[in-house]
């Protein structure tokens, strides 16, 4: 059975007065329904802007979007990139729905959730605005607040961060989309709270049998709830495998540089957590060759200065483990050890 | 809700007699002798006596402002024996110079002042928001750029200059008769000549007025365009005229309340340029002619005092409906 999304060498940029923004290079992976696949990277690596593409919620006049987004719907595929606006539009909310970093202000302040919702559900259903608040009810219930049928009525400052979270979910589940994009939906939230939510994304995504995209800068967060990864830098994935593997095997050194940044339970020792230096390149003026090669200490391994003149591909250097690397396979078991411990 | 209302019209009544005592103070450190003004070239001494003390300005200014007060709440007379003459209560005092009840003269000139501001509103509101609706949706494009010239030109050019302009164009063409609008017309017994009276001196108060509307209505539609709420908006699958609509203008408008709500009720106290240029006999004329001309304190008194009632209570009113358009200033 064909993956429910296949986006294929999907690129964004957009024009500036400084020069061509290259947010998004040549992106592709597929989803599947029932599976999640998490897109890790840093602010301005170009998560976002690849899954607001997908969702057809770019400006087609202000954005240079190449590529395919191809959604298999029972109906046949609908490549959302080249599909007229109002085809797409169509397809938002009912086939694939998109929650946000800030749940504070992603709804609107003068309607109640009830309204907010019971809108969502009007566009694709026949039936009277009652039915739409009792299926609002319905899910607010399934997403775990507490006495719904009161808390339809209320606005969204009288939800606290977690709640309208839980109310994002709700409303992105109105229409039983195929594919929801998490866009770093736990972000804004404090820790508790961010489990529980992504509790409830696993949750929702078993009960609606949909496609997740999570979106994150977060590992830990990936982990827990991800069953595959793209790990993504200056607008270009770098390494592509499934959940273990990252882990396990990081095959990029930005992945290791990542998984090293963050603290663990499992490591004995007090070693210090280390940080990636420098910072991530400007989207106008990319260094030739490899993008991170300006960060990356492991670069001297590479024989005739190749990551400072060519691009490297994205490689499947272990069974269906892609990574942009010039190191090879052997090089990189060394980098990963010494450094990280990881195993 | 009861204790906040009691609250502000308690302070309405505190803020409306703050700025009648002033009046009455300004007024009795004025240098002009009111009294001495009553008689022109007959005046001796002892008119001028007799008369300041038929207008009450014989005794002292806390007097005259106690007289004043009651005065609104019973019927009040001036002067004795046959020369006695009176107005009833709600009365604001008895005009100096044209020798009648204040309150009268307002009954006369207020329909003219509403009529004028009521028009004019709904016209300045229509052509402001539609017009900076369309500069916000069309950013950058002509008419945008058409929008940005419209502003400059209604708020850097004068309203007399506007007024001036319009008036000398609505003579030339026989559009207006400025003699025939000089008086009262009714829009229930004449809509015709209602509509005929006022669509000029409309169109001059709505250019003037709207350009800032627009400004303010393309930047708030453009600022909320960007906001969170609307990119979720779009993200359920709403179409641009249902997110537009219902989403954007909400949010984008409901700041536009308080403005021109004040904006109204400034209005409704009298258009001094426009009515003087168009010669309507509203609540404009009335105030200035008595501050410039006739020195007539009850007519400046009550012009001013229904001026702030106006600007007050319209503020309270504001109050409440923005209650009513945002949930979050009803909890609070």
């Amino acid at each position: 059975m064909k993956p429910f999304l296949e986006v294929k060498n999907l690129s964004v940029s957009f024009p500036t007065e400084d020069g061509l923004v290259r947010a998004s290079d040549g992106i592709s992976f597929t989803v599947s329904r029932g599976e999640t696949l998490a897109v890790v990277g840093e602010s301005g690596s170009g998560k976002s802007v690849t899954s607001l593409a997908v969702m057809g919620l770019h400006n087609r006049k202000s954005t240079n979007i190449s590529g395919e987004a191809i959604l298999n719907l029972p109906t046949g595929p609908v490549d959302t990139i080249s599909a007229p606006s109002e085809v797409v539009r169509k397809l938002r909310g009912k086939s694939m729905a998109m929650i946000f970093q800030d749940p504070m202000s992603a709804l609107h302040p003068y309607y109640t959730i009830g309204n907010q919702m019971g809108e969502a559900w009007g566009l694709y259903n026949e039936g009277s605005k009652a039915d739409g608040i009792k299926r609002a009810v319905e899910l607010l219930d399934l997403v775990g607040i507490p006495d719904a049928a009161k808390r339809v009525k209320e606005y969204p400052h009288q939800f606290s961060g977690g709640m309208r979270q839980r109310v994002m979910i709700a409303m992105a589940l109105m229409n039983n989309p195929s594919l929801l994009i998490a866009d770093e939906p736990t972000t804004a939230l404090d820790v508790t709270i961010q489990s529980q939510i992504l509790q409830l994304l696993r949750d929702m995504q078993k009960e609606f049998n949909m496609a997740v995209i999570l979106i994150t800068h977060d590992l830990g967060v990936v982990a827990e709830v991800a069953d595959r990864v793209c790990v993504m830098y200056a607008g270009k994935i770098v390494e592509q495998s499934n959940i273990d593997d990252v882990y396990y095997q990081p095959d990029h050194p930005y992945t290791i540089g990542l998984l090293n940044s963050i603290p663990r339970v499992d490591r004995l020792g007090d070693h210090r957590l280390q940080a990636i230096p420098g910072q991530p390149p400007s989207l106008i003026s990319l260094p030739p060759g490899c993008s991170f090669r300006p960060r990356c200490a492991h670069a001297r391994l590479v024989p005739n200065n190749r990551c400072a003149t060519d691009v490297p591909n994205l490689d499947e250097k272990l069974p269906a483990h892609f990574s942009r690397c010039h190191l090879t396979e052997s090089q990189l078991v060394q980098v990963r050890t010494p450094t990280g411990g990881l195993i | 809700m009861l204790k906040f209302l009691a609250k502000r019209v308690s302070a309405t009544i505190i803020v409306i007699t703050l700025i009648s005592i002033s009046v009455f103070m300004i007024f009795s450190f004025l240098p002009m002798d009111p009294a001495a003004l009553t008689c022109g070239k007959a005046c001796s001494p002892v008119i001028i006596e007799a008369n300041r003390h038929r207008l009450g300005l014989d005794v002292s200014v806390p007097v005259q402002y106690g007289r004043f007060v009651k005065g609104l709440f019973v019927d009040r007379s001036w002067g004795e024996g046959a020369a006695q003459f009176s107005c009833p209560a709600p009365g604001f005092g008895y005009s100096f110079n044209r020798h009648q009840c204040v309150t009268e003269l307002i009954a006369e000139a207020f329909p003219v002042t509403f009529s004028l501001a009521v028009g004019s509103f709904i016209l300045w509101m229509l052509l402001g928001i539609s017009l900076g609706i369309v500069a916000a949706k069309k950013q950058g494009k002509w008419q945008d750029k058409f929008a940005t010239g419209f502003v400059v030109a209604g708020v850097s050019l004068p309203v007399f200059v506007t007024a001036l302009l319009t008036f000398i164009f609505g003579i030339k063409l026989k559009l207006i008769n400025p003699i025939e609008m000089g008086r009262w017309v009714s829009p229930f017994t004449d809509p015709v000549g209602w509509l005929k009276t006022y669509y000029l001196p409309w169109i001059v108060l709505a250019l003037f007025s709207s350009a800032a509307y627009t400004r303010f209505t393309r930047s708030n539609v453009i600022e909320t365009s960007s906001e969170d709420y609307i990119r979720t908006a779009r993200a359920k699958g709403l179409s641009e005229k249902v997110i537009l609509r219902k989403h954007t203008l909400r949010a984008a408008l409901a700041p536009l309340l308080t403005i021109a709500g004040i904006d109204f009720a400034v209005l409704l106290g009298g258009a001094i340029f426009t009515e003087t240029i168009f010669n309507l006999p509203g609540l404009g004329r009335l105030s200035i002619r008595a501050v410039q001309i006739d020195y007539d304190l009850p007519v400046i008194l009550a012009t001013t005092m229904l001026a702030a009632t106006f600007v007050v209570v319209m503020n309270l009113i504001v109050d409440i409906l923005y209650a009513y358009l945002d949930p979050r200033v009803r909890v609070g």
